[in-house]
């Protein structure tokens, strides 16, 4: 199994998808709750497997242009079939996902086994019948959105309109109606004239979930821009700006990289928006600018250890965040195979780990701490010997049951509230 | 945890200070501190110019941290000499600095290099045109700055960071003074392997040679196509920008 690069339940919840490494998608699909077997509800099988992205060779660069699966957006069931957008690094697709449990049996023109048939053999035509066959799942590609991105693609986002979705690169964000391949429109165009002058890179970007005319990019600088496509067709000008002001107090080399943010979410209400920085997840008020409204910290504990983070280039690794369905909790990763929820109200957070030794099936999982003082308590885990390359980057949870899937490497553990 | 006075930075405080006396670990001082988180910082862009395809959200980040440090050690005064050099070098530190984001190491340049520090000057305002000139008549005297950095180092650095320092900023700020590419493949073959440099390239490219034949380049073309940007006012700056790689030669 290849490491695990996206991870997204569907608007019902009922579909998983995952994307890897090596370009393949995997979905997974709940099991319904049947009398027969009434523990099964809850757990998911694989529903769909298919390659999305296959390794291209860019022939003018002389560069590889990796296949890994950047970002999964489902867009919303419209009719019988299932339809997501995957992307890698400079490509998106439209895949369709649809159900075949019938097959077409007496056709005049071929046999049974597919072979065409003597025409002159025809005497007499019959109406093929539908009979029912085991279940298939096919996927096909039902649109390629290719080459409108120089750099390396790292958001996309359906619009609320169902008709619309951005994506976003380092430098430029581009607004594509999903029936329209050939054309796309940018919208946020941040390459300055010499490169040489470039600081900022684009870093997430997200459409609001209910006003389809607004959206907002993060940048490597800590800011948020909140743009509205009303005021104008290039968005470079925003119409909300979000920074937090620097503590000068806790200011050092590494201030700017830890503030970069790597991830963007708007809540399900629209009300509110979540950045994820290197160590700590920030909600924001869409209606104040100037500070976040809640400030959680993921793993303060590391910020000691920067230069060393610094040095394996784990300061750069990208954490994603998510809301449950209610916002009332978030949850996001972080290092040793641990993950982290907080609840909004009770300021409540817990630690838990995603391993096979921790969590057996059915078993609750037991909270984890770390120690940051001197003396270890049983059971506590010390900085030192957190493992920084067992990294929880890519996190869901269920629209609306309290059911989350954390992906660690390249393992996707799956677990939910227990229900007595 | 730290000396007072130091500011909170890098080190996890467990560093063992080469050499010194047996037993007694020291805090190093803060200077060798920033030197050492610059020179990893070097290493580090140098490094991602090595990979197929770098990060640029990654380079661009450890860039800035380089550039503070310089900023700082110039504030302290440490880079005082090489600042008063730097009026002459605009336009070769332009040059260096687009290597420092943009190119993949074409390492063992032979002969001369750029002292890396006025690079990170953030504002270039020299003329595009007048620096095209300046930049063939600045090149003899590389040399002399370089010396003095040299110097420099001696009195600030024990032997050995001075000889890693130079040589990573060596196989950093490679100049562009020995390439000639007479033909259009060798400007292709020698252009490095980092995409953000592609955009800047190809829109010089596209402008001032007579690509028709090229198929690869017109499948190019889309990306300018499909998104409506403002290309058209950076044309001319890339298409100078391009000027000076081949007049550079």
């Amino acid at each position: 199994a290849d490491i695990i690069s996206t991870v997204e339940f569907n608007y019902t919840g009922d579909l998983l998808a995952t994307g890897d490494k090596g370009g393949r998608v995997v979905i997974f699909q709940r099991e319904q709750e049947t009398k027969s077997r009434p523990l099964s509800r809850g757990e998911y099988n694989v529903y769909s497997t298919f390659q999305s992205h296959e390794p291209e060779f860019d022939y003018l660069k002389s560069l590889e242009i990796e296949e890994k699966i950047n970002k999964i957006r489902w867009l919303p069931q419209q009719n019988a079939a299932h339809f997501l957008l995957s992307t890698n690094d400079k490509t998106i697709k439209l895949w369709k996902i649809s159900e075949r449990d019938k097959r077409a049996e007496g056709y005049n023109l071929k046999d049974e086994d597919g072979r065409l048939r003597e025409p002159f053999r025809v005497t007499e035509l019959r109406v093929p019948t539908l009979k029912p066959m085991d279940l298939m799942v096919e996927a096909s590609p039902r649109r390629t959105f290719a080459n409108a991105h120089t750099y390396h693609i790292n958001s996309i986002s359906v619009n609320s309109d169902y008709a619309t979705y951005l994506s976003a690169d380092d430098l430029r964000i581009n607004l594509w109606h999903l029936e329209v391949t050939n054309r796309s429109f940018n919208i946020v165009d941040i390459k300055p004239a010499n490169m040489e002058e470039l600081t900022e890179v684009i870093t997430a970007a997200e459409f609001h979930p209910h006003h389809c005319n607004v959206f907002v990019y993060s940048s490597s600088k800590g800011t948020i821009r909140l743009c509205d496509m009303r005021s104008a067709a290039l968005c470079d000008q925003h119409s909300k700006f979000f920074e937090e002001p620097e503590d000068p107090s806790s200011r050092s080399f590494f201030s700017e990289i830890i503030s970069s943010i790597s991830d963007v979410k708007f809540s399900h209400s629209g009300r509110y928006m979540m950045t994820r920085d290197y160590l700590s997840v920030k909600v924001w008020d869409l209606n104040m600018e100037n500070r976040p409204v809640e400030t959680y910290q993921v793993h303060e504990y590391l910020r000691s250890k920067l230069c060393s983070l610094y040095e394996n280039d784990c300061i750069f690794d990208k954490f994603e965040c998510c809301w449950n369905g209610s916002d009332s909790t978030i949850m996001t990763g972080s290092y040793n195979n641990f993950f982290r929820t907080f609840e909004r109200n009770s300021r409540r957070d817990t630690t838990l780990e995603a391993s096979r030794e921790s969590s057996k099936p059915r078993a609750i999982l037991k909270p984890r701490k770390v120690c940051t003082t001197g003396k270890r308590k049983k059971d506590e885990i010390t900085v030192d010997s957190l493992d920084f390359n067992k990294k929880i980057l890519h996190t869901a949870w269920h629209p609306m049951e309290n059911i989350i899937a954390v992906a660690a490497t390249n393992n996707l553990y799956l677990f939910q509230e227990k229900v007595n | 945890m730290f000396v007072r006075g130091l500011k909170r930075k890098c080190f996890d405080g467990e560093e063992d200070i080469e050499g010194t006396l047996a037993g007694i670990k020291a805090i190093p001082s803060y200077n060798l501190q920033r030197q050492s988180l610059l020179d990893m910082s070097l290493v580090k862009l140098q490094l991602c110019h090595m990979l197929v395809e770098p990060n640029l959200c990654r380079s661009v980040l450890i860039a800035n941290t380089v550039r503070q440090i310089q900023e700082e050690m110039t504030q302290d005064g440490t880079w005082q000499m090489i600042n008063t050099q730097s009026t002459g070098q605009a336009s070769l530190d332009r040059l260096v600095s687009t290597d420092i984001l943009c190119r993949s190491s074409r390492d063992q340049a032979e002969g001369k290099h750029v002292p890396a520090y006025g690079t990170f000057s953030k504002d270039f305002e020299s003329d595009q045109a007048q620096e095209s000139s300046e930049t063939m008549s600045t090149a003899p005297s590389v040399q002399a700055p370089r010396n003095l950095q040299s110097n420099m180092w001696e009195m600030e650095n024990p032997q050995e960071n001075k000889g890693n320092f130079q040589k990573s900023l060596d196989q950093i700020f490679e100049t562009l003074e020995n390439k000639s590419p007479n033909s259009v493949e060798d400007l292709f073959s020698e252009v490095d392997n980092s995409y953000y440099d592609l955009d800047t390239m190809l829109t010089g490219m596209m402008s001032n040679t007579k690509m028709g034949h090229c198929d690869s380049l017109d499948t190019f073309s889309s990306p300018t196509n499909t998104a409506s940007n403002s290309n058209c006012k950076s044309d001319l700056n890339d298409l100078d920008h391009i000027v000076e790689i081949l007049v550079e030669s």
